[in-house]
Parts: structure tokens; sequence; C-alpha cells
């Protein structure tokens, strides 16, 4: 009997004649998609593209192709219609995936061009001339009171609020131990250390291991308090509560129970094996002021450190976060609607909320029209690519981007969308210890810095040109963009003028 | 260990205030008993606090009381309001009264003991690993969602209001559980109970492990341990430790 009306996503061409039958490709497959018998047989139908074999295989013998069968054309039944109505109709299930959304939306970004000088306005060189990428994340006062000091010297009335100092103005986003492995963990607490900036812990707890690295963590309290006790919440530098995360507003965590062993079971403290599901609300938190309520829980648990609150960014985003702002957040981090995620509903995850750099663009201005925007900094998130992502998403309002599939790319994933699937070939998304064992953290956190440190040199590089030396002048500064081809509603939202104006 | 006691008259005096107070005290100047008078909704008493002690509140504490504390002592010679004992560790509280929404939410461990009712959504997600366990007891009655997406640890309802003519509990008992156990004293209409959940069989270790809790409850609220045990309890468990694994297709 046929097992299933699904034909396979990919195929998988081995090379026979070159091949040297080292099994290295078999050994590397978790999705035991690769057998042996007297040659490497692939099971076309577990093939993920996860490329682990491609790239391991001593011969380079070894070829993922997308499944080149064609399906009768059709613009509107496209294939992936098609093939998920099959498998639903074999499972009744919701599909779940891995990453974040990959509908062909249009993307902003690739849509926003920068300025530079010529003649009138000088650019600098910022291989001569020193550049400035010093952030502070957090509250700035409204003014600065002074009083005189008795031997005449002058002081500031009222110690300001406590801010992040980040070498940087790029952080990395908030995955979970749980969603992803210690050895990621460790390698971006490592890669934060070194580059003066911090990463997020996600949702589940910190592992005992990392707590050195305390001030280089933003931890997280979300609905699910997984591993959120008074001791977490004081080593890292700032805390952030978790409302809503890009890839899938409005729903809680979801960490499929595969990856739910001893270590995790321990952390977030539930049953081995259990599916960890965090509520889809904060079920302390059902208005602006329950929101004020819980930040300031852990302002008094903390000493008053800053408290960031993420949010997805979804319609009337911009009275969110104002909101959120006067419930007292220090730090808005702005999810868009292509950030990634460890397991969601595919559904959600493709069709819900909007697009980051509208979102960034509207959040920025309401803030600053009602005078509100030195109460909190921006950090946006979901999908920055590039340092090119990086700087017009500071260009439209944002102080910090964040990035997580990035630096996952970075060491390793492929982004084949499998995260929930607990197999993740190389060792990010995964907590089977075999695979864990694959993911150096040192080597990877030379990577993530490698990254950190091209960015930021293409940062400094894309300042000089526009005649900037700190990143500071360029925070909101639409007049420095230009749309092409956008419709006029877009740029008006954006308030970035059409390219040529 | 030797009596350290510092009594504070909290009227009048803003929460921050309040709390620094009740922390220097234990924290800094190793008071080991703060007696609070006249409290009157002042929140986040012993928030974080990492240290035993005993906090004593004449008054109705504010919201958030016992946040994310582990190890301090909380009586509460009066009511209280929401999120007692939110995301709590370690320590115990004891309230002489009647508690509203959202207590023990993502409790990972020590006690919250209710003489009286409690409101909406209490438990929600409570923890327990080996040996750190989470216990709720509640005198009274409860709203709906008891016991809601409960990971671990102990909820008990006793229901002691003989005369009291509401359910003991309201809907959607114990909906999304996936470990723990709820223990409720006399009967449950079934309609009540979530789809995650079943009632199964009391048996010797479950009666022992109650009578050790229900000794200790009836202690700390001068309560008729007798007439709490002279009914019989019910015990709901999750039917299914992964209650959403048919849900997904990968
Ligand atoms: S890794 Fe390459 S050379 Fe080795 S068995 Fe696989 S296909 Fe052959
Ligand atoms: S983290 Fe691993 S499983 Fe997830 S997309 Fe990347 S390679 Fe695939």
């Amino acid at each position: 009997m046929r097992r299933s009306y699904l034909i396979p996503e990919f195929v998988v061409d081995i090379e026979h004649t070159n091949c040297r039958r080292c099994k290295r490709c078999v050994m590397n497959c978790s999705y035991e998609a690769l057998s042996f018998e007297n040659k490497v047989v692939p099971d076309n139908f577990k093939c993920v593209a996860c490329h682990r074999c491609v790239v391991y295989c001593p011969e380079q013998v070894i070829t993922v192709r997308k499944n080149p069968t064609d399906f009768k054309g059709s613009a509107n039944w496209t294939d992936r219609h098609r093939l998920d109505i099959w498998k639903q109709a074999e499972t009744g299930s919701i599909l779940l995936t891995g990453m974040g959304n990959d509908l062909p939306y249009e993307i902003i970004f690739d849509h926003l061009v920068l300025d530079a000088c010529q003649v009138t306005n000088p650019s600098i060189d910022p291989l001569r001339e020193p550049m400035e990428l010093r952030t502070y994340l957090g509250k700035k006062p409204d003014s600065l009171e002074f009083v005189e000091t008795p031997d005449g010297k002058l002081k500031l009335k009222e110690k300001p609020p406590k801010n992040l100092k980040l070498e940087i103005p790029i952080v990395f986003a908030p995955m979970s131990y749980g969603a992803i492995s210690l050895n990621s963990h460790k390698a971006m607490a490592m890669a934060a250390k070194e580059m003066g900036t911090v990463m997020h812990t996600g949702e589940g707890g910190l592992h005992e291991e990392l707590y050195d690295y305390g001030q280089y963590t933003i931890t997280q309290c979300a609905s699910g308090r997984f591993g959120v006790h008074a001791d977490y919440l004081k080593r890292g530098i700032a805390v952030d509560i978790k409302i809503g995360q890009g890839a899938k507003p409005g729903i809680g965590g979801h960490l499929p129970g595969e990856k739910v062993g001893l270590d995790i079971s321990k952390t977030r403290m539930i049953p081995m094996g259990t599916d960890a599901l965090s509520p889809a609300p904060h079920h302390d938190i059902y208005s602006i002021e329950d929101l004020r309520q819980l930040i300031f829980a852990i302002k008094e648990a903390t000493g008053y450190k800053p408290v960031s609150v993420k949010i997805a960014t979804v319609h009337n985003i911009a009275a969110i976060a104002s909101g959120v702002v006067r419930a007292g957040a220090d730090i808005v981090y702005l999810d868009g609607f292509r950030g990634g995620t460890g397991a969601a509903p595919r559904i959600v995850r493709d069709h819900v909320g909007i697009p980051l750099e509208l979102a960034l663009a509207s959040v920025d201005d309401r803030l600053r029209q009602e005078g509100i925007r030195n109460h909190a900094s921006l950090i946006a998130a979901g999908s920055i690519r590039s340092a090119a992502d990086a700087i017009k998403a500071i260009a439209l309002g944002a102080d910090a981007v964040a990035i997580g599939t990035g630096a996952l790319i970075a060491i390793g994933c492929r982004v084949c969308q499998t995260c929930h699937m607990g197999r993740c070939a190389w060792g990010i998304a995964t907590q089977r210890p075999e695979l864990t064992r694959r993911l150096d953290p040192e080597i990877a956190a030379e990577r993530l810095i490698n990254l950190l440190r091209a960015w930021s040199l293409e940062i400094k590089e894309v300042l000089g040109s526009l005649g900037l030396n700190a990143i500071e002048s360029l925070r909101g500064s639409r007049e420095r963009l230009r749309g092409i081809g956008l419709d006029s509603q877009t740029l008006d939202i954006l308030a970035v003028k059409a390219a040529g104006k | 260990m030797d009596e350290k006691k510092l009594v504070i008259d909290a009227h009048d005096i803003y929460y921050k205030e309040l709390n620094e107070m009740v922390r220097d005290a234990i924290l800094n100047k190793d008071y080991n008993i703060v007696e609070l008078d006249n409290v009157n909704g002042q929140r986040y008493i012993g928030d974080a606090i990492e240290k035993e002690a005993t906090i004593i509140i004449n008054g109705v504490p504010g919201n958030d009381l016992g946040a994310f504390m582990s190890g301090p002592t909380i009586i509460v010679n009066d009511n209280v309001q929401d999120a007692v004992g939110n995301t709590m560790s370690l320590g115990k509280i004891v309230v002489h009264g009647q508690a509203s929404d959202v207590i023990g939410y993502g409790m990972r461990g020590g006690k919250i003991f209710i003489k009286g009712d409690v409101g909406y959504r209490v438990g929600i997600h409570m923890k327990a690993y080996k040996e750190r366990m989470s216990y709720i007891v509640a005198g009274g009655n409860a709203g709906d969602f008891f016991g809601e997406y409960m990971a671990g640890g102990i909820l008990v309802l006793l229901g002691l209001e003989e005369e009291d003519e509401r359910p003991i509990v309201g809907d959607y008992l114990g909906t999304g559980m996936h470990g723990g156990i709820i223990y409720v004293r006399g009967e449950v209409n079934k309609k009540k109970l979530g789809k995650e959940v079943g009632i199964v069989d009391m048996t010797d270790a479950d009666m022992k492990e109650l009578e050790k809790l229900l000794k200790e409850y009836a202690a700390d609220l001068d309560l008729d341990y007798e007439n709490i045990m002279s009914k019989p309890f019910l015990k709901i468990i999750p039917v299914s430790h992964r209650p959403y694994g048919r849900l997904y297709a990968y």
C-alpha cells in the first residue's frame, strides 16, 4: 500500500562512482534519511535539506535538490497548497514548523536605499576617524536637574535611570534553552561578552553554567514562567517580559516534548517528555495596568534594573507600544512578522502580524508625537539579515537590532525549518546529546564574533559615507532613506520620501 | 536562632519605601521577624527576598505579595488581593482570610495556605521538580480555571464552608494540566473538569501526603484537623502528560 499521496520535497543524489563509502554522511544524518546497503541509499521522504551530509562528505559527491517533479502549473493551487492538503488529509493536524515566515511578502528593507554625502557635506573616512557605535538602552530622563554641593560643584539632583551600555547596536535575540542547545547559548554568551553586547536568554531560564555571564544576558520572564526565580532575575543586566513573538503573535511558547529531556525538565521544572506550553497570555496581565504591575514586581525584585517588554508587531502596534511605554517599560522589543521560532503553527507564522519596518516607523512616530520617545529604547527584530537591514532599521527609529536566525546561520543553521523536530543536524535546535556535541561553543562563538565584527565595520563604513561619526546621529533619521517601488501610502507610514525626491 | 523583631507602621508609606524598609531589615540588619501594621494595599511585599525570615502583615496587602520570593514566611492576618506568591520559589504564605485571583501563578516551590475562598485561575502553571515541591491549600471555594496548565506540585481545595451553596469549584478545572495532583474534598461535578484531566482513586500514599500537609495547614490556621478529614477526597490528575501531542503534524 502507498504510505502517502505526498511526494518527497527533496531528492538526494549521490555520485556513487566517486563515493569512497566512508559512511560519514550516514552517521551525520540525524533525520535518518541515509542508510548503507553496499552503497549509500537515500530515503528522499526524510530529507529536510539540512545539508549536513553535503558539507561533511569528503568527496563532495552529494547533491540535494528540490524535487524536480513538476506539478501541473497553477498560480492559485500552488505546490505548497497541494502538499499541505495531502498532509492534513493524512493526519488531521495543525501544521507545525520552525524558523520565520517564508512566504514571498514584499520585503520593505529591500526597497529602501541609503543616502551618502556628495560635495556640500563631507563624508568621513571610518578607517582614520573615530566612529561611535556605543548605544545606551533604557529610559532617558526628560530633563536634568542639578544641585550645587557645598564645595561648589554641580551634582545631578536625581540618579538617572539605569541603562544598558552596548558597544555595538546589535544584540542576540531571545531563543530559549530548550528550543536551542546549551552549546548555542554558551556561544552567544561568549560572543556577547567579547563584543560588549548582550544575549537574551529566551523563556526557558538560564543554565547554571552560564550564571557567570549574567551581566551579558537579559533574562526573560514569559507566561510559562520557566526557570524564573529571584536569582535568575537578579543575575541578568535587564529583564525582558515576553508578551508576544513575531512568528506567533497571540499564542504562547511551544517546546515539543521531543526536546524536553532531563536537563530541560530540570531548568524548566516540568515533567520530561511533555510539551512545554506557555499560556497564550500571562495570566497576571490582562491590561496595561497589569503589565505595569509585573514590570514593577520585577523592578522591585532586581533593584530597578531596566525592564524590556517584547511584543509582536500587529495591527495598532503604535497604540500598544505607547501603552507599554506608559506601563513603565524601559525597552520595547518589536518583533516583526518574519521573526523566527523554534516551533509554531504555520498558519500563525505565515499569516499573522505586520512587517517590522512599518511597525517600527509608526511606533517611533507615535512615541515622538506623545513626547515619550525618550522613556524607552526600541529594539527592532524579526529577520535582520544583514548590516544593511540593521542600518535601515536604525534610520527608521530603532535604537538597536536583535539577531536570532542570523546568529544561528552563522553557527551552521541552514534554515531547513525543522527546529520543532528536535533533530537539528547542526547541534543547534536540539537537545539530543549526540547532536548537541556537534556544536563546539568556542568555534561557534568565534563565528558569531566574526559576524558581529564584520557588521560593525560595515555599519561604520556606511556611517562614514553618510557623514556621521556616531550611530546615535542616524537614529530615526528617515531623511537619509529613500524608497524605491513603494506605494505612496507605505512611504507615508514610513515617513520616507520616494527615491529621486 | 534568637528572635530579632522589628515593627513597622505601614500607614501612609508608599510601597516602594515600605519594601525598602522590609528588605533592609531582613537583608542588612538581620531582623528575622518583621511585623507590618496598618498595611493597606501596598504591593510586592516580600518580593524576591532570598532569605529566611517571618513577615507578619496586619491589614490587607496589595497585589503580588511574595512574588519571586525564595525563603521567607509571610503571615497575613486578613484578606489578600491578586497574584499572591506569583512565581515564588521557596517559603510560605499563610493567609487568615480570603484570596483573590491568580494565586501561586507559575509557583516553583514553597507553600501557600489560604483559610477562605480563592478566586479565579489559582495555581496556574504550578511546577515541581523532584524534592522541590509546591503546595497550595485553599479552605473555601474556588473560581474557574483552578490548576490550569498545572505542570507539577499539589493543589488542594477543601470547601470547608459547609453552608456555602455555590459549587466548590468553577469551570475548566485542570484544563491543560500535564503534571502534579489536585485534591478536592467532597464532590466535583464531572462537567467542571477540563478535558485533559480525570478523577482517579486515592491511594494510601496520597492519604499520607495529604495528612501531613493538612496537619500543618490546620495548625497554621487554627483549624480543626479532624473536621477537615471528615469528608473523602477526590484525586484529579492529567490523563496524558502530553495532552497536545497529536494536535500537530510535523
Ligand atoms: S560522506 Fe560522501 S564519500 Fe562518504 S559515504 Fe557519504 S557520499 Fe560517500
Ligand atoms: S536550527 Fe537546525 S533544525 Fe533549525 S532551521 Fe537551522 S539547521 Fe534546521
